[in-house]
């Protein structure tokens, strides 16, 4: 079943009749019940739900009324809003909590047909680059147990990696969908703030959580997110863009995606082996008619600090409403209010998430706000602009995804420092709220190297062509780990 | 030298929208408990607030209506607090920039003059729900189905000058948002409550001494009491040698005196900035023009037409005018009758006299306007004695009915036919023939005296233009 671990393979397969939806969900389960000891990417799963929206899947397949993802599991992670399933968020504030509603990417992709497989694991309130905050357990990486698959989507991208689930949605706030695919050697794809409707993902940090898809490859993520987008009215953000769907299915507009300039950021520090996965990637897109100019985005260094200002602000007051009142987690026999709201919190949480808001609540308070909140939100359009700037020469700009390969697990656990420069390529995206793709492209010690390809607002067409077009001269994507097969 | 007072209002108006200010759930008032609170008034994870267009509209409404500057960008921010009855833990609100900017009304001021005063802004923000500390033992109840009703909450600049006045300004408010239709302005469910600044400062200062604020003021009475106890607790403390503290103070009713509920020392920083989850509120000139277009007669041009054009008197237009339904009911009655002084003086005299008597709104008056447009209609026609006229609307008021029926069925036309009144007239004239006397010796007091035996036999049916007549044609006078 080697090659029926794509979208593309799987609906192949489903519209021929060579297999059912409801078998091939089986067997992920079956999987899944074998093999994720070992990677704990999934918190919960529910079979009666899976095979029952398999069938059904089946049924609409047999009438012909199939879409691109009718019959295709998809693992969630376990940020999105689920009435059939919990939704912990990582945390043990929400371990028991069930939503009555369905977030709204649940929903639109139920619509399609596609078929939920289970609920992945994250760091908790997607506040973390590992998956070791999760409350839950860490996750392994499937490439290698005693490395990290990256976080927050760690859970997501692990799935996917181990042929646990043929693609998984994620949610990227500071780069949460790219660094695992990249740890993981998949494709990940952070659409344009607005995009994709964030009703019943539960929010870290609103102003940059952005959901999205991660799969094997461009030509799968771009099917995912062609069902994901949407302008959504009860998401005050979200924007209709349909732009995604006009730009890759007519072909009058094919030269958009030929003889690209794209822009190589000088920054501070890239390490060796990264450095030569990029003059890979570099020397084949030159080969299929594009080419390669410096470019320079000035402001890129004051991203981490306005990124962990910004988002430990939203942070500290979306993550208020976990007060032990109304729903999830409560301490024991609380003796008044201040009680209860002190055990409740200081026990629900884990210790990131107290470090985010607490640092937030400072940022927020009086004598502080202007130095540290509204200095970031300067630092924000100034990156903005830098990126602006860029755009008006490339069409889009090349990156490391990460400062390094997967590292091991507890490793820099103890250094948030450090663990927070593992954001520097991705953050400047999100701040900017700008769409951008991180692929695979090269292997370090057998750990995967992933690129990132960054575009101007609305342009996710540009990156999923040029990524498919590198996808079809490589095959670091068709690689998956030994424990997988 | 004497204490000057000074005071301002912050004064929260529920808005009658259908749904919530950020939600679809129901807005209307009361329910079982947590009955009309969906997953967003809830604060679940995940599920984002929408703005309610008819609660913009109601702002911009009022804002046109105190003339002010409608802000055609304003922002909602957080206002982070822990509540058990907040349940996102902040409350979005409009902090630095609001939608409705600097106005102004005009109230009538204790001193008899008209004053205008200034106000600051008004902004959109959610309620919260209700806690309940008394009904559960060593247990808080809290009920939800208060929680994003919309509010306009309405700043006002410290121009009051004395509680009384306060006291106005509220009820002009409660007026004005009661004619917008934007709002109930029923109290008694905290369609509109209050939160009154106060300070004192000697006659001739020029700077304003230190202030206090005293929260959640439910009633037109309690403004007045609380601002006046409050207004005594600061003199005293002053003049004592004392320093007033800015604090935070509550209400005692029961006592009524104030009490400090915090002190500034102990104020909260509410980290305001703005929600990341609501873009900024652009308003297009298109909206502006269209809500200024729909505005509806303000009560300051109601009462100018009300004197003009229909001659009353600027006492009586003013308290017509004073509530929109009784000028509705007004308006009403004078479409029936064609008699718009009649109207007013049976208004004012009798209805507003049963209703307050009753401590009902006129919208409940059991007599309608088009029954008590036929009783005037019956009176200018002749039909009726103003005696008579009052016999039916007691006899409506207790139990309604087609105007017209009732006369027949109570016996109440008026005598007309000169032959039964003669008969009466006769009868009477024997009787006392003393009076007669006296009034043929030109005593013409005593006509009154004979007109009044007369409309007695009848039970007051008796014309009295015609008994009148008829007493001189007999009499020969």
């Amino acid at each position: 079943m080697d090659d029926l671990n794509t979208v593309i393979g799987l609906q192949k397969s489903l519209r021929n009749g060579q297999v059912s939806s409801k078998e091939i969900t089986q067997d992920y389960l079956k999987r899944i019940r074998s093999r994720d000891k070992q990677i704990n990417s999934f918190i919960n799963l529910n079979h009666e739900v899976s095979i029952g929206q398999a069938e059904i899947a089946d049924k609409m397949i047999a009438k012909g009324k199939a879409t691109a993802l009718t019959g295709i599991p998809i693992a969630h992670k376990d940020i999105f809003c689920t009435k059939h399933l919990p939704t912990t968020c990582g945390s043990k504030m929400l371990e028991n909590f069930i939503a009555p509603y369905d977030a709204t990417v649940i929903s639109k992709l139920e619509n399609a047909g596609a078929v939920l497989l289970g609920k992945t694991n994250m760091d908790e309130f997607a506040m973390g680059s590992s998956n070791e905050t999760s409350y839950f357990g860490p996750v392994h990486n499937p490439w290698n147990p005693s490395c990290v698959p990256g976080g927050s989507s760690g859970g997501s991208a692990a799935a996917v990696a181990a042929n646990l689930a043929p693609c998984a949605t994620g949610t990227d706030t500071g780069g949460s969908i790219r660094q695992p695919a990249s740890f993981c050697g998949l494709t990940g794809l952070k659409p344009t703030y607005g995009t994709v409707s964030r009703y019943g993902m539960i929010a870290y940090a609103s102003s940059l959580d952005q959901a999205g898809p991660i799969c094997h490859n461009a030509e799968d993520a771009g099917i995912l997110y062609s069902f994901m987008l949407g302008f959504d009215p009860k998401d005050s953000t979200s924007i209709a863009s349909e732009k995604y769907f006009f730009a890759l299915e007519n072909n009058k507009n094919a030269s958009k995606f030929e003889n690209l300039t794209i822009g190589l950021p000088k920054i501070g520090f890239q390490t060796s082996e990264l450095d030569t996965a990029l003059s890979e990637i570099q020397r084949v897109l030159e080969g299929l008619g594009h080419k390669f100019v410096e470019i320079e985005l000035p402001n890129i260094e004051a991203s981490i600090p306005s990124y962990y200002v910004i988002a430990s602000a939203e942070a500290s007051t979306n993550l208020s409403r976990y007060d032990g009142v109304r729903f999830g987690y409560r301490c024991e026999a609380p003796k008044n209010l201040q009680d209860l709201y002190v055990r409740t919190r200081s026990e629900g949480f884990g210790e990131e998430v107290k470090r985010r808001i607490l640092t937030g609540t400072y940022a927020l308070s009086v004598g502080y706000f202007d130095q540290y909140y509204l200095k970031a939100q300067k630092v924000r359009r100034l990156i903005a602009r830098d990126f602006q700037t860029a755009f008006a020469d490339v069409d889009l700009i090349l990156t490391p995804t990460t400062p390094s390969t997967a590292f091991e697990l507890e490793a820099l656990v103890d250094n948030p420092i450090e663990m927070y420069q593992q954001d520097i390529f991705t953050v400047p995206v999100n701040l900017a709220g700008l769409p951008a793709i991180s692929i695979p492209c090269g292997f370090r010690n057998e750990m995967p190297i992933g690129a990132q390809f960054i575009a101007d607002a609305f342009n996710e067409d540009l990156l999923i062509s040029v990524s498919r077009e590198f996808q079809k001269v490589t095959d670091f994507h068709n690689r998956i780990p030994s424990s997988s097969r | 030298m004497s204490w000057q007072s000074v005071i301002g209002l912050e004064i929260h108006v529920q808005l009658l929208t259908a749904s919530k200010i950020f939600s679809a759930a129901d807005n209307t008032y009361g329910g079982a408990p947590n009955s009309k609170a969906c997953p967003i008034d809830l604060g679940l994870p995940g599920v984002l607030p929408v703005l309610n267009e008819s609660a913009v509209k109601m702002a911009i409404k009022f804002g046109l209506a105190i003339g002010a500057k409608i802000n055609q960008e304003s922002i909602f921010d957080r206002k982070n607090y822990f509540y058990p009855d907040l349940p996102k833990g902040y409350q979005i609100s409009q902090f630095e920039k609001p939608i409705v900017g600097e106005g102004k009304v005009t109230i009538d001021s204790d001193s008899g003059e008209k004053t205008s005063i200034r106000i600051t802004r008004a902004h959109l923000e959610e309620d919260a729900g209700k806690s309940t500390h008394d009904m559960f033992e060593n247990e808080t109840a809290i009920d939800l189905n208060r929680t994003g009703t919309p509010l306009l909450e309405i700043v006002s600049e410290p121009d009051l000058r004395s509680a009384k006045d306060a006291a106005t300004y509220f009820r002009t408010i409660q007026e004005l948002v009661k004619y917008l239709k934007i709002c109930d302005g029923d109290l008694s469910r905290g369609s509109m409550r209050c939160d009154a600044n106060v300070s004192i400062r000697k006659s001739d200062a020029t700077e304003f001494g230190e202030r206090t604020e005293i929260k959640n003021i439910n009633s037109f009475r309690f403004v007045e009491q609380a601002i006046n106890s409050e207004i005594q607790r600061q003199i005293e403390v002053l003049e004592a040698g004392g320093r007033i503290e800015r604090e935070t103070r509550l209400f005692d009713e029961v006592k009524n005196e104030t009490r400090s509920m915090r002190s500034k020392e102990a104020s909260q920083d509410y980290r305001y900035f703005p929600d990341p989850d609501l873009l900024p509120l652009r308003i297009s000139d298109e909206l502006i023009t269209e809500i200024k277009a729909k505005l509806p007669e303000l009560p300051d041009q109601k009462k100018e037409r009300f004197i003009k054009d229909m001659k009353l008197d600027e006492y009586n237009a003013g308290l017509l005018c004073k509530d929109i339904d009784l000028a509705s009911f007004f308006e009403a009655v004078v479409k029936q009758c064609g008699e718009p002084k009649m109207a007013a003086n049976w208004l004012i005299t009798e209805l507003l006299a049963k209703i307050n008597r009753e401590e009902i709104s006129v919208e409940y008056s059991p007599i309608s306007p088009s029954m008590l447009g036929e009783v005037i209609k019956k009176i200018k026609d002749d039909t009726l004695s103003s005696k008579t006229a009052k016999t039916l609307f007691e006899s409506l008021w207790n139990e309604p009915g087609d105007p017209n029926e009732r006369i027949k069925s109570l016996g109440l036309e008026q005598i007309d036919d000169s032959s039964a009144l003669e008969e009466v007239v006769n009868k009477v004239i024997k009787k006392n023939s003393d009076q007669v006397e006296q009034l043929k010796n030109g005593k013409t007091k005593v006509l009154g005296y004979l007109v009044g035996q007369i409309m007695k036999e009848t039970s007051g049916k008796a014309n009295p233009k015609k008994v009148n007549e008829l007493i001189r044609t007999i009499l020969e006078l």
